[in-house]
């Protein structure tokens, strides 16, 4: 095999391939936020609803966590216009992994509804709270703790799921790979480099998590990823 | 000359000295207790003889032969004539009690299975749980897994036996059973190593009893001895302590 | 957009371009289990080199920790790519479909030994000291006494991943794999509308992945349950 590696000469893309990232982490941000509002009012409405509105949730959520999320946005992308919604490739794509966020976070969420004990509220109920204190007091800080790990980590599998957008052209750090490859020839060394960003921005993502996780819950909450 | 020969072993845990220099000879058919406060090493020291935690400086000989514990060969041999029975989680909850007592010599020793299975099955009769062969662990209450780890200890056909507080993790209306298999086992002559907290149990069984405190062997003497004429002004606050709590 | 996938439909929905799709969907069922196989298999491997504990082992045991490190967190598109590029420096012609599967086997090896590496660790130590102080072996211990009580530990974690796994799958069409997303994109190159051509991947995607889902849930309730307890 003849090939010698040449780091240096893509080491100049680095600024570049940075800003991209800074710009993954956005859509990341911008989906997880938005997909937790949907996460949330489906795992509501599977609590609390009836059994249509109950169905519609299921039905979302099964389509969206079976089906690829690369082929949501194709259909977004591509087959929407036909529908009348025409959406440039960075809405497509932060639209498309919101909606898949949505089905994921609602399955996170709802396991962490179920998961409240009724001792607990039988406790509260006991030292006179009131219906609205024991929610606040008690069910609220339990279900914080319970799904702080399991979405922290769903945070940080979105961070590389942003990869995605790179496909249909947005300036994120894939985007900007595919780019930067197109002017320089230096594949390998380039795909090596944006490796190690997603690992370095993983790894930060957790770590920051983890700070979080200890400010807000003290130090018994452990992370995954 | 003496079964067990220890000789000023020594074993260190994360840079803690947790045993120094324990001496403590042990003959055949006897049956020496250690005990002591919580962390004094007494189960370290257990562990240490049967090569779970490797020491440091001293030396063990098991029936005159020197046990070198860096050799996977003599660890080997000294495996198969002492056996450990631990304080919780002993028996391999994936396999049925049977099946826990038989691997071992089957699948160890390579000994063929129709010569194993009715020696197993003796066994777990002699403990009490002939109708418990099929049963998995789980099912067996905390006594009941323990007379099948003795069981199992047993099977090997070991020379020394050591008991890691096996009363200890067991409610009290089970530790009985299991302190009476014990007591089977040392009116047939089991050479044992015995750590405890049942004082009653170890004045009534022991031939000799040692207390232990910070990883050091402070006394040793023959229980009358030892509880009622203490030498050591340790073994007096210790047992006048126990003598309080009963 | 409804108004011509119905007028396509007939057009679209002919003997050649459902072969055509169900072969395509083929290849991604066939992607999805080498991987997983592939993985758990490897992944076994490298868990049992980094729960050991002899000193001879240890430089294996941190390069095993750095793969798994490194391959959990790269997206699978970079993965595929980097093995796509890599492989056209050597001589040798891996097929499209063999690029895939490496690149995506790479990424089920790391995640599923993280999942197994779990299981092991929940298994209570005085598993593993019972068996060293009956003169096992660390082998022995790992087979027959370990692994067997680690598998109701490892397997939700374990089938949640392989179902996320079939939609990894996805990805290999960037590097020109024929599979189910790449057949999409042919059909739609074909002048057939997007909606009908990615609808119907979306559906086919639904039902197989929702097929292996079940086939996991079957699986789960085997193995954790009476039997094996």
């Amino acid at each position: 095999m003849q090939y010698s590696f040449h780091f240096g000469q893509v080491v100049s893309y680095l600024p570049d391939l940075l800003s991209g990232a800074f710009v993954s982490l956005q859509i990341a941000f911008i989906c997880f936020w938005c997909g937790m509002a949907i996460g949330l009012v489906w795992a509501i409405a599977l609590e609390f609803g009836g059994r249509p509105l109950r169905g519609l949730a299921r039905a979302y959520v099964s389509f969206f966590t079976n089906t690829p999320g690369l082929v949501q946005i194709y259909f977004i992308y591509y087959a929407l216009p036909d529908a009348g919604l025409l959406l440039s490739s960075y809405q497509a794509v932060v639209l498309g992994i919101t909606l898949n966020a949505g089905g994921y976070l609602t399955l996170i969420l709802r396991g962490g509804f179920a998961s409240v004990h009724s001792s607990e509220i039988d406790a509260a109920i006991a030292l006179g709270f009131s219906r609205t204190q024991q929610i606040l007091y008690v069910v609220l800080p339990h279900i914080a703790r319970v799904l702080f790990p399991p979405i922290g980590n769903k945070f940080v599998l979105m961070v590389l799921g942003t990869a995605v957008a790179g496909v249909f052209g947005v300036e994120d750090l894939m985007g900007r790979t595919i780019n930067a490859n197109a002017e320089s020839y230096r594949t390998i060394e380039l795909l090596t480099m944006t490796a190690c960003i997603y690992v370095a921005l993983t790894v930060c993502a957790t770590l920051a998590l983890t700070g979080i996780g200890m400010a807000l819950f003290g130090k018994r909450v452990r992370f995954e990823t | 000359m003496h079964f067990l020969e220890i000789a000023d072993l020594s074993a260190a845990y994360r840079n803690v000295r947790v045993l120094r220099s324990v001496s403590l000879n042990v003959a055949r058919g006897e049956v020496v207790s250690i005990i002591g406060p919580s962390g004094s090493g007494k189960s370290t020291l257990l562990r240490a003889l049967v090569g779970l935690m490797t020491p440091t400086a001293g030396t063990v000989r098991l029936g005159g032969e020197t046990v070198d514990y860096s050799d996977p060969k003599s660890l080997r041999a000294l495996r198969d004539r002492c056996a450990i029975v631990f304080q919780q989680f002993n028996l391999f909850q994936n396999m049925t009690v049977l099946r826990n007592v038989m691997i071992t010599p089957v699948k160890i020793k390579r000994r063929p299975v129709g010569e194993v299975e009715p020696e197993a099955r003796a066994l777990l009769t002699k403990v009490g749980l002939a109708d418990k062969m099929d049963a998995y662990p789980s099912q067996l209450s905390g006594g009941q897994q323990q007379r099948v780890a003795i069981a199992r200890a047993l099977a090997v056909k070991p020379d020394i036996l050591l008991l890691d507080e096996v009363t200890s993790a067991l409610d009290p209306e089970l530790v009985q059973e299991v302190l009476e298999t014990i007591r089977l086992l040392a009116a047939e002559g089991m050479t044992m190593l015995a750590v405890s907290h049942e004082m009653n149990f170890v004045r009534e069984v022991s031939s000799r009893v040692a207390l232990m405190n910070g990883g050091e062997v402070i006394e040793v003497g023959e229980p009358a001895e030892l509880f009622e004429r203490p030498t050591s002004a340790r073994t007096r606050e210790f047992v006048s302590k126990i003598i309080r709590a009963k | 957009m409804i108004a011509r996938v119905l007028q396509e439909a007939p057009a679209f929905f002919t003997g050649y371009n459902i072969l055509f799709l169900l072969q395509a969907m083929g290849a991604t069922l066939l992607l999805s289990l080498g991987g997983c196989l592939v993985g758990s298999t490897v992944g076994l491997g490298l868990t049992l080199v980094r729960a050991s504990e002899a000193g001879a082992l240890m430089p294996a045991r941190v390069a095993a920790w750095a793969f798994v490190e490194f391959f959990r967190r790269v997206p699978p598109l970079v993965v595929l790519l980097l093995v796509f590029f890599a492989s056209n420096l050597l001589r040798g012609q891996i097929s499209l479909f063999g690029i895939a599967m490496i690149g995506l086997c790479l990424v089920a090896t790391a995640s599923l030994t993280e999942i197994i590496r779990g299981g092991i660790e929940s298994v209570h130590p005085a598993q593993w000291e019972s068996a060293e102080s009956l003169n096992f072996g660390y082998l022995r211990a790992f087979f027959w006494v370990v692994l067997p009580q680690a598998w109701r530990v490892i397997l939700p974690p374990a089938i949640s991943f392989m179902l996320l796994f079939i939609k990894d799958t996805a990805f290999a069409s960037q590097v020109g794999t024929l599979e189910l997303t790449a057949a999409g994109k042919i059909l739609t190159t074909k002048g057939f509308t997007a909606a009908l051509a990615y609808g119907s991947v979306l559906i086919l995607y639904f039902l197989l992945s929702t097929a292996l889902a079940g086939l996991g849930n079957w699986l789960e309730k085997r193995i954790a349950f009476p039997g094996n307890r």
